[in-house]
């Protein structure tokens, strides 16, 4: 039986011993809830009243999530342009692959750029990419300044009047004020010609608590919009997620769950609470 | 890495004074699981070495209430414990009885595997060994020519007949890599891996048939440094599925509290045997259990500054400034600079303050130390004349100015780093005379850094400090 009906049952049976509150708050916590959300959301439920207990505890955990809009801005008379970010290896190159491939086969034109010139080959894995969507990309030379990639995207996709722009970054650790400061140069560049639409932040599930800090910390550098959340086919329950749009009041606007280039999903609120209490 | 942590246990620690109660020891330990679990250590984990703190310090209570400071005690046993957990002594690489010795590499997507590689041959290279790298990431667009690239950069050779993409059987193009380098005389051979999840029946299938071929000497966990409560069941999965000899932790220099370091070692029995940092494919080091404990107390990682400094600095260069500090010489603008020039060196600035004791509470300040201070400085001091830097005392009005034109800086910075620089000097002078110097302020070329930890440890002398953390260092040192 999952934890969600467990808890549920107990609830309304009206006896919820203290060993059981600990099984609950030991699952929740291995779902990387944190343990001050935990905590909260124990308190609550033990206030709750048993006969309305599923319910109420649905709509405490939806009323942490965010309450903006999860789809992606389109502009409407120029380009769509979608700054992809987030710290190393959570799988901002992949995502930009699966996010240009959905937006083509919703019928766009779609241009990437690879403005990840530091890790050696990126470039050449967003072509690789690029080449199976069909799609045409944007590349500098390694390590040019990134704002250069970015800067001659922009005016190529005005040009070609392209639907959407899906730049790539390099991964950078929140805690290289540098590395921060240059992204904020890209930003200024494309905006110098065209807004930047949506700045997506990607957050791996597998990620523990850092991950809370990684996004304070990339919302406080720039202007993000939402999140993409990667590896939710693994075994990591992705429960931070939850914790960051508590704390930011943003949306998580997909899901990504594999390797091939079709696993990418807007976010469901509804299954991921589900799957948090599985 | 486990700075935060370091700064619950400091908190946790200065909460206790005089003697301790049993209710004390319970609300104690309490407080460490809550600091470990908010650190991403896992669950079980938690508790185990929480309640293993409190049976330890149960045991011996009566010392403890007798020891004239209980909270420095339990600090000990925590101190000892958290050794233990993270490995006891730290673990070596071994050495195939016949080379090559063939490393593989396994772990989840985005761990860091290939940047890891690379790193992982530099430094089996750098000791004067023959490493091959063979790219087995055939899945991962380009995993290859990324792995190419990093090999051309270091001047290894990668082994790399298939172009990945899909394309190619790793099995195969693991089993020839080791062939290639027993016929061309390599002594290491370092597999890279696609990323896999732990739940991929199908992938760890894969890689445990490469195993099999090849039969390699040691098998590598690379694992993120930020991952949360799924290290365990993802660790477990790989034990199970692969298996493995021992830990690689990758991305150490962000703000991640790195407890699933714990969490895997405690667990799975595997020691931790190497620590990645940085983008630099120098950003690699042995992993020190007893060290990490100490930072995860707050204690700092003063034997790894110590072994940075020294290879930073070059051998004639602090020659020298030994000999001048034994004969007694004064330190002049020259030394200041030569110093200068190795903390450049040693790495980023904020990474090589973090090791440094009682650092971790100016955390913040120090990720945003701007190196470009350490230029400017510089330009000053190559603007003044010899006779100028081996005598600061003539430097009157006049010459400040000509120097600030020469430097392209304001006079007020030429006054400020003259006054860092007397500074600095008489520290030398202090610590030549036996004493040491006070806080993190004296050490020379960092004048411009913040102190707000200085009083804690210049007040010494007059009483000890009741935070046994503080105190560990003060005596220790």
């Amino acid at each position: 039986m999952s934890l969600f009906k467990r808890l549920f049952t107990a609830l309304k049976s009206g006896s919820v011993t203290s060993d059981e509150w600990e099984q609950i708050r030991s699952n929740l916590i291995s779902s990387d809830l944190g343990v001050k959300l935990v905590d909260q959301l124990i308190d609550q439920a033990k206030s709750i009243k048993p006969d309305d207990a599923k319910e109420a505890i649905t709509r405490q955990v939806s009323s942490w999530l965010s309450q903006k809009n999860r789809n992606l801005i389109m502009a409407p008379d120029r380009v769509t342009t979608i700054l992809v970010v987030g710290v190393n290896g959570t799988g901002k190159t992949t995502s930009v692959a699966k996010l240009a491939n959905k937006l083509k086969g919703e019928g766009n034109s779609v241009l990437l750029a690879a403005a990840d010139t530091f890790r050696a080959a990126a470039t050449e894995q967003l072509q690789t990419w690029a080449e199976r969507i069909g799609i045409k990309v944007v590349i500098g030379a390694v390590n040019s300044d990134p704002a250069s990639v970015a800067f001659s995207a922009i005016s190529n996709a005005k040009q070609d009047k392209f639907n959407y722009l899906i730049i790539d970054t390099a991964g950078r650790l929140h805690t290289k004020q540098d590395l921060m400061d240059e992204l904020g140069k890209v930003i200024r560049v494309i905006e110098k010609h065209s807004p930047v639409d949506e700045i997506l932040l990607v957050v791996d599930a597998t990620t523990g608590q850092n991950g809370i800090t990684q996004a304070r910390t990339f919302i406080a550098a720039v202007a993000v919009t939402g999140f993409i959340v990667t590896k939710l086919d693994g075994s990591a329950k992705g429960g931070v997620a939850l914790a960051i749009e508590k704390e930011s009041g943003l949306p998580i606007k997909f899901v990504g769950s594999g390797e091939a280039i079709g696993d990418l999903a807007p976010f469901e609120p509804g299954s991921y609470i589900e799957s948090l209490f599985n | 890495m486990f700075e935060a942590l370091g700064q619950r246990f400091t908190s946790i620690f200065s909460g206790l004074r005089g003697k301790v109660s049993e209710s004390d020891l319970t609300n104690f330990t309490a407080q460490i699981k809550t600091a470990l679990l908010e650190s991403d250590v896992a669950l079980e984990v938690a508790e185990q070495f929480s309640k293993q703190v409190f049976d330890k310090a149960r045991e011996v209570s009566d010392e403890i209430n007798r020891s004239t400071n209980p909270a420095q005690k339990i600090f000990e046993i925590v101190n000892a414990e958290l050794t233990q957990v993270l490995g006891g002594s730290a673990r070596r690489l071994r050495f195939a009885k016949s080379a090559p010795t063939v490393i593989l590499l396994a772990g989840l997507q985005g761990a860091g595997k290939t940047s890891l590689a690379g790193k992982l041959a530099n430094y089996l290279k750098a000791q004067g060994n023959t490493p091959l790298l063979v790219a087995a990431d055939l899945q991962r667009p380009n995993a290859v020519t990324q792995l190419q690239v990093v090999g051309d950069s270091i001047k290894i050779p990668v082994f790399a007949p298939q172009p990945g993409n899909g394309v190619g059987d790793p099995v195969v193009v693991a089993a020839n890599g080791v062939k290639f380098a027993k016929d061309k005389l390599h002594n290491f051979v370092i597999i890279d891996t696609a990323g896999r999840l732990g739940v991929d029946k199908e992938l760890m299938q894969e890689i445990t048939d490469v195993r099999d071929a090849i039969k390699p000497d040691e098998i590598f966990f690379v694992v993120d440094a930020m991952i949360g409560q799924d290290a365990v069941k993802t660790a477990q999965a790989f034990a199970d599925g692969v298996g493995f000899d021992a830990v690689i932790l990758t991305k150490l220099d962000g703000d991640a509290r790195g407890g699933a370091a714990l969490s895997i070692v405690s667990m799975t029995g595997k020691p931790i045997i190497f620590a990645a940092t940085g983008e630099k494919v120098s950003d690699f080091d042995l992993f020190y259990p007893d060290r990490m404990a100490s930072r995860i107390l707050g204690m700092g990682d003063v034997a790894s500054l110590a072994e940075q400094a020294k290879l930073a600095m070059p051998q004639e260069t602090s020659k020298k400034l030994e000999d001048k500090f034994v004969r007694g010489e004064d330190f002049t603008f020259d030394d200041f600079l030569s110093q200068l020039e190795a903390m450049k060196n040693m790495g980023s600035m904020s990474k090589l303050m973090g090791l440094l004791p009682g650092a971790s509470g100016m955390k913040k300040q120090l990720e945003n130390f701007d190196e470009s201070e350490l230029i400017r400085t510089r330009a000053i001091i190559e603007s003044m004349t010899p006779q100028e830097r081996n005598n600061p005392k003539v430097l009157n009005g006049s010459r400040r100015s000509r120097i600030a034109r020469g430097s392209g800086r304001a006079i007020s910075e030429i006054n400020s780093l003259v006054e860092r620089f007397s500074q600095a000097q008489k520290m030398m002078k202090q610590m030549r005379n036996g004493g040491m110097p006070a806080g993190m302020g004296a050490i020379p070329g960092m004048g411009a850094l913040p102190k707000p930890q200085q009083s804690n440890q210049s007040s010494k002398k007059k009483s000890r400090s009741g935070n046994p953390a503080k105190r560990a260092i003060e005596e220790g040192m």
